[in-house]
């Protein structure tokens, strides 16, 4: 399972940062979006990986199978702050394209 | 002090800010009026917390939770005076809110209080994922900031920056993870005390989640080659909002500064003690490098603002990589001179607008040295010079002054306070000593030349109509370097006392972990 997730989080990585090399705005965003998710993944599976663990401690359930809660409550933060940042980012892009007519990250002739 | 005040800096602005929405468009003076209240109330508590800090930290654990579990508010000296720095910029920037820059103000002030809300919850958190959550509450609002302003150049520049602070704050994300997953804990001061017991097998995965963490500080500060992007953002904004971002870049340095302190200082063992040190001094090196080419390179105001901005965090960077004592505190009095000289030359910047922007603007009298005879016989008049151009270059000549290090104004103090200490520091100390002076006299060059092209030049550029609160928040900025200069003691006592701190962790962590 280790090496899946781990190839799973590398092949999201990497596409991201390809994407997020290339000149068009709606590349650059996708590229961010599967690099959040290599990001989101990552730490979920910071605490290390158990299936059918308590999340939360019950009582006699022995502390060897239980899954670290901490990890989870970051990713969801992390989730909604990332959300949150791409709709903006959204809508930036869709300015740009407005105002500069083209979607090219660096505006209409593709000089800064 | 009560540690309960510890979260007034952080609800107050929320609070005001959540009022000034509703208040809305229509009723700006109103709205105004909670933020002066808002900022003088914060400056109060900041001012409190500075002037009884001890060399015991205040902890406010919310909830009552212990520390290694729940959240926790920290405020020691450093805190303290990054808290007052911040309060003392936004309150002195409240008047230019009252003017109106082109555009209708929509959700600046706000905007500007959320801002507040980051900043603040950066300085006083006392863990590293908070740390993360107030730094996206801080970029949030500068998003918003940034992009008051339409225009192609304006959305082209936004767009750069939420791109590249988007994959910082990745990196963060990365970075903060990997040290939970070694240490397993995210609270500073409980990983300042297990930093020393990491086994040397994982010790590598902390020094790279450290590393990847510095990289997103590094972003913000603007480090070679990781701050391309601010000169273009920062001249594309509008001014009151460029004269507040000239605080963030010294967040990513207050960081940094607490981190390595913290975390790689000198107790954390001999395999982490200092990590990362001479990355920052050789960085910081080259940031001055590359600020100083920037500066000559640009013929606009903002943009040469930009690179001073550039080139003052490249001098901090530095500084904050020797790690001695008082060359940290030398830094810190110039974190303070530079950060409120900076706001000040991005509020000139705006005044001093460019021509083909300010033709909409109503104009003063154009200032035309060629029409006024100044070669003709000696018992010609003097030269009129209307008013608020007098008074706008003698603040521009106070602000280069103060950015150049030049004596009798402050500048001059903190630069010489960061450049003593740095001669006996180690031999990449004294290249950074070198530097540093020789940054200064560019820096001087480099505003001359766009003083005389501004102030001397035929008609090269025009005033538009003075802004009456931006020159009144120009006024406040200079009169606070003005006071430092006059009342230096104090506050240099203080930075002695803050670096003193900083290199006592154990303090720290006994406030948080009692």
């Amino acid at each position: 399972m280790e090496l899946v997730l781990a190839l799973a989080i590398g092949v999201l990585a990497g596409c991201g940062v390809w994407l997020m090399l290339r000149p068009r705005t709606f590349q650059a965003i996708i590229g961010l979006t599967l690099l959040s998710y290599a990001v989101n993944l990552f730490i979920f599976c910071i605490g290390g990986l158990r299936t059918g663990a308590d999340p939360v401690l019950r009582a006699g359930a022995p502390l060897t199978q239980y899954a670290d809660p901490l990890p989870q409550a970051l990713v969801l933060t992390a989730i909604v702050i990332g959300f949150a940042t791409t709709a903006l980012f959204l809508v930036v892009l869709l300015a740009s394209r407005g105002a500069s007519g083209n979607d090219h990250v660096d505006g209409p002739d593709g000089t800064p | 002090m009560n540690p309960h005040w510890l979260i007034a800096p952080i609800l107050v602005p929320l609070a005001t800010a959540a009022l000034q929405l509703l208040l809305g468009e229509r009723r700006r003076g109103m709205a105004a009026v909670l933020g002066m209240v808002s900022g003088l109330a914060v400056l109060a508590v900041a001012a409190g917390l500075l002037l009884t800090a001890n060399d015991t930290p205040l902890a406010y654990r919310i909830g009552g939770w212990p520390a290694r579990f729940g959240i926790v508010l920290v405020a020691d000296r450093l805190s303290a005076l990054m808290l007052l720095l911040a309060a003392t910029l936004a309150v002195a920037l409240l008047p230019c809110t009252l003017d109106r820059w082109r555009q209708p103000d929509g959700a600046v002030q706000p905007l500007t209080q959320f801002l507040l809300v980051g900043l603040n919850g950066t300085f006083l958190t006392g863990d590293l994922f908070n740390l993360f959550v107030f730094f996206e509450v801080l970029l949030a609002a500068s998003y918003g900031l940034a992009l008051r302003r339409p225009g192609v150049r304006q959305v082209g520049a936004g767009l750069h920056y939420i791109a590249v602070n988007l994959v910082a704050s990745l990196l963060f994300l990365v970075g903060v993870s990997l040290i939970f997953g070694v240490t397993g804990t995210l609270n500073m001061a409980a990983l300042a005390q297990l930093v020393p017991q990491v086994p040397a097998n994982t010790r590598a995965l902390l020094h790279a989640g450290a590393g990847l963490l510095g990289v997103a500080f590094l972003v913000k500060a603007a480090m070679w080659p990781l701050g391309f992007w601010l000169p273009r953002t920062y001249a594309a904004v509008a001014p009151p909002v460029a004269a507040t971002f000239a605080i963030m870049t010294k967040v990513g340095l207050y960081v940094l500064l607490r981190l390595s302190l913290l975390l790689f200082g000198a107790g954390a063992g001999a395999a982490s003690a200092g990590f990362g040190g001479s990355w920052l001094v050789w960085g910081g090196i080259a940031t001055i490098i590359a600020g100083v080419i920037g500066m000559f390179g640009t013929r606009e105001l903002g943009e040469l603002a930009g690179y001073n901005v550039v080139v003052s965090s490249g001098s901090l960077l530095g500084a904050v990589g020797v790690q001695q004592g008082t060359v940290i505190a030398g830094a810190l009095a110039y974190l303070v001179i530079s950060t409120l000289a900076l706001a000040t030359l991005f509020l000139l910047a705006g005044l001093i607008a460019p021509r083909e922007e300010a033709e909409s603007a109503a104009l003063l009298e154009p200032y035309d040295p060629s029409g006024l005879a100044l070669y003709a016989d000696e018992d010609e008049s003097q030269p009129s010079v209307p008013a608020p151009v007098r008074l706008l270059g003698g603040c521009f000549l106070l602000c280069a002054l103060l950015l150049a290090g030049l004596p009798p104004l402050s500048g001059f103090l903190a630069k010489f306070a960061l450049l003593a200490p740095l001669l006996g520091a180690g031999s990449a100390a004294q290249v950074l000593f070198g530097l540093t002076v020789a940054a200064g006299l560019c820096t001087l060059i480099a505003l001359v030349r766009a003083g005389i092209r501004i102030f001397w030049s035929e008609g090269d550029w025009v005033f538009p109509a003075t802004r009456p609160g931006a020159v009144a928040s120009v006024l406040i900025l200079l009169a606070v370097c003005g006071v430092l200069t006059v009342l230096a003691a104090g506050p240099w006592r203080y930075a002695l006392a803050t670096s003193a701190q900083l290199h006592a962790p154990a303090q720290y962590i006994r406030a948080v972990l009692p």
